[in-house]
């Protein structure tokens, strides 16, 4: 009897992202658009949580539906409110386009059908039999930050180029007009209680679903928060402690790399027996990292003493130059 | 009778396909980033569904962690691709 | 006993969130719409999450999952808030 009622609750999942997924893509007000991208988000996050991947639902609902959204609305922003219609492409190739998709549609469909690839085990009983060894007893943290810590390396660098290419584009872009009082108010409360969250996501990873970018995205939802809410005497963002922050996760990511070189003759094996420390130390960084991230993503560009930082004139020179 | 992977796997397939869809007809970049975040989620999709071992089995934790890893990039992409478009409509209502 | 009472508090709290979207969709104007979701997220949250502590039956859990709701009802009344200024102040609110 089960066994149906979770059949029908797939059957009902499954609908519902193809017609959300519908809606958001074929939407032509690009509000509706996005508004429907993050049910979307938040519909994605629920099937994760039904496949067994709570790490992943957490990251989804707080990365996929949250920052992406606030990103997509914010930068929306300055645009038209509406698409033009898409007549301006000639119906031939609109045509081509819709056939070449229900074709890799039904492609790919047969190809799952009849070759679905047999769960093999063989990676996670390695992973199983390696556990006690890592430093953490989450599966997915022990994977993503011990055993193929290299790849997490290299996404926070993929994180911090992105960043680096928003930010050369142009200054921060004004917030919002001022939200008022209400929304000072309940940020007021929500910012401790974000941090908190965040910190104990962060420390939860090595023992539950949680871990470094959840922390840092609920983080960056804090940051976000503060920028658009101007609470009274709000000091302004420091741009030196930001450029810090950037560069904090791949500095001390390196960093242990390097010196468990030292120990180990090998990039990123840990010292045996500290592996659970380094990793703490490695997702502490990551976080403020990425919640320093995303907040700039959001903001669109730098703040406004981001040069300045570079050409600080030393006391006496300017005098003494001219 | 159809499992859990196959049916999520398919669910995969048809959001990329709407996603690739509407990447190749929207008009503004907006749309189409949307959009190509669609395509990336029913990326997704599928790899969950091949970790799925069902409810009484731990699922397999490598495709989470790369799937996690997915999402972190495709929201860095996704931001960068709208800040240039934005600054380059920008360009276009300076210039003409 | 119990699994009934969750039970039936879920499937309330289900007729809520149901008449809500029902509202989201035939209301005809922004601030009707508002009010219709307010209930959904408030006393319909409420049953949902009352059903799911019973079933759970750990207090540190209830505690939990009652902070969850005081937030969803924290961020909804704000958001809702800034939604309907917005649209008195001269944005769409006749769709």
């Amino acid at each position: 009897m089960t066994d149906w009622l979770w059949l029908g609750f797939d059957a009902v999942q499954v609908i519902a992202l193809w017609v959300l997924g519908w809606l958001a893509c074929s939407s032509r007000d690009v509000r509706r658009a996005i508004t429907l991208f993050i049910a979307f988000g938040l519909l994605l996050a629920l099937t994760w949580a039904r496949l067994s991947a709570p790490d992943l639902a957490l990251a989804e609902a707080a990365i996929g539906a949250g920052i992406s959204g606030a990103l997509l609305l914010a930068a929306s922003r300055d645009q038209v409110a509406q698409s033009g219609p898409s007549s301006a492409q000639p119906l031939i190739l609109r045509g081509l386009i819709n056939l070449l998709s229900l074709g890799l549609f039904v492609l790919l469909g047969l190809a799952l059908w009849y070759g679905i690839p047999q769960p093999r085990n063989e990676l996670m009983l390695e992973v199983q039999a390696m556990l006690p060894d890592s430093g953490v007893s989450n599966p997915v943290t022990a994977v993503l930050l011990n055993f193929r810590a290299y790849d997490t390396l290299l996404e926070l660098a993929v994180v911090l180029s992105a960043v680096m290419a928003i930010v050369a584009l142009g200054p921060m872009r004004p917030t919002v007009a001022p939200a008022g009082f209400l929304l000072s108010g309940l940020t007021r409360w929500l910012t401790p209680m974000l941090v908190t969250v965040a910190g104990y996501l962060l420390w939860v990873g090595s023992h539950a679903p949680g871990g470094a970018f959840q922390a840092g995205a609920v983080l960056a939802s804090a940051l976000i928060l503060l920028l658009l809410s101007r609470l009274p005497n709000q000091p302004a963002i420091n741009a030196g402690l930001l450029r810090g922050l950037l560069v904090l996760g791949i500095a001390v990511f390196v960093g242990v790399g390097l010196v468990s070189m030292l120990f180990n003759q090998h990039f990123l094996a840990y010292f045996p027996g500290t592996d659970g420390g380094l990793i703490l130390l490695i997702e502490t960084a990551a976080t403020l990292s990425i919640a320093a991230a995303l907040t700039l993503a959001y903001a669109g560009g730098h703040p406004a003493d981001w040069d300045r930082f570079e050409n600080r004139q030393l006391p006496d020179s300017a005098g003494e130059n001219a | 009778m159809i499992d859990q992977t196959l049916m999520y796997g398919i669910c995969g397939a048809g959001l990329f396909a709407i996603g690739l869809r509407a990447t190749l007809l929207q008009s503004l970049l907006l749309l189409r980033v949307l959009a190509l975040n669609v395509c990336g989620a029913g990326v997704f999709l599928l790899f969950v569904a091949i970790a799925y071992r069902g409810p009484a089995q731990a699922a397999d934790p490598v495709p989470h962690a790369l799937v996690l890893t997915g999402i972190v990039v495709a929201v860095s992409a996704m931001a960068m691709a709208v800040a240039l478009g934005r600054r380059l409509s920008q360009l276009e209502k300076d210039s003409g | 006993m119990v699994e009934l009472l969750a039970l039936i508090s879920v499937f309330c709290g289900l007729f809520f969130f149901l008449s809500g979207s029902v509202g989201l969709l035939r209301l005809p104007d922004l601030f009707c719409r508002l009010h219709a979701l307010a209930k959904a997220d408030n006393v319909g949250l409420a049953l949902i999450a009352l059903g799911v502590m019973l079933i759970d039956g750990s207090l540190v859990n209830a505690l939990k999952i009652t902070l969850v709701w005081l937030l969803v009802m924290a961020a909804s009344s704000v958001s809702s808030h800034l939604i309907a200024r917005n649209a008195l102040r001269g944005g769409s609110a006749h769709d």
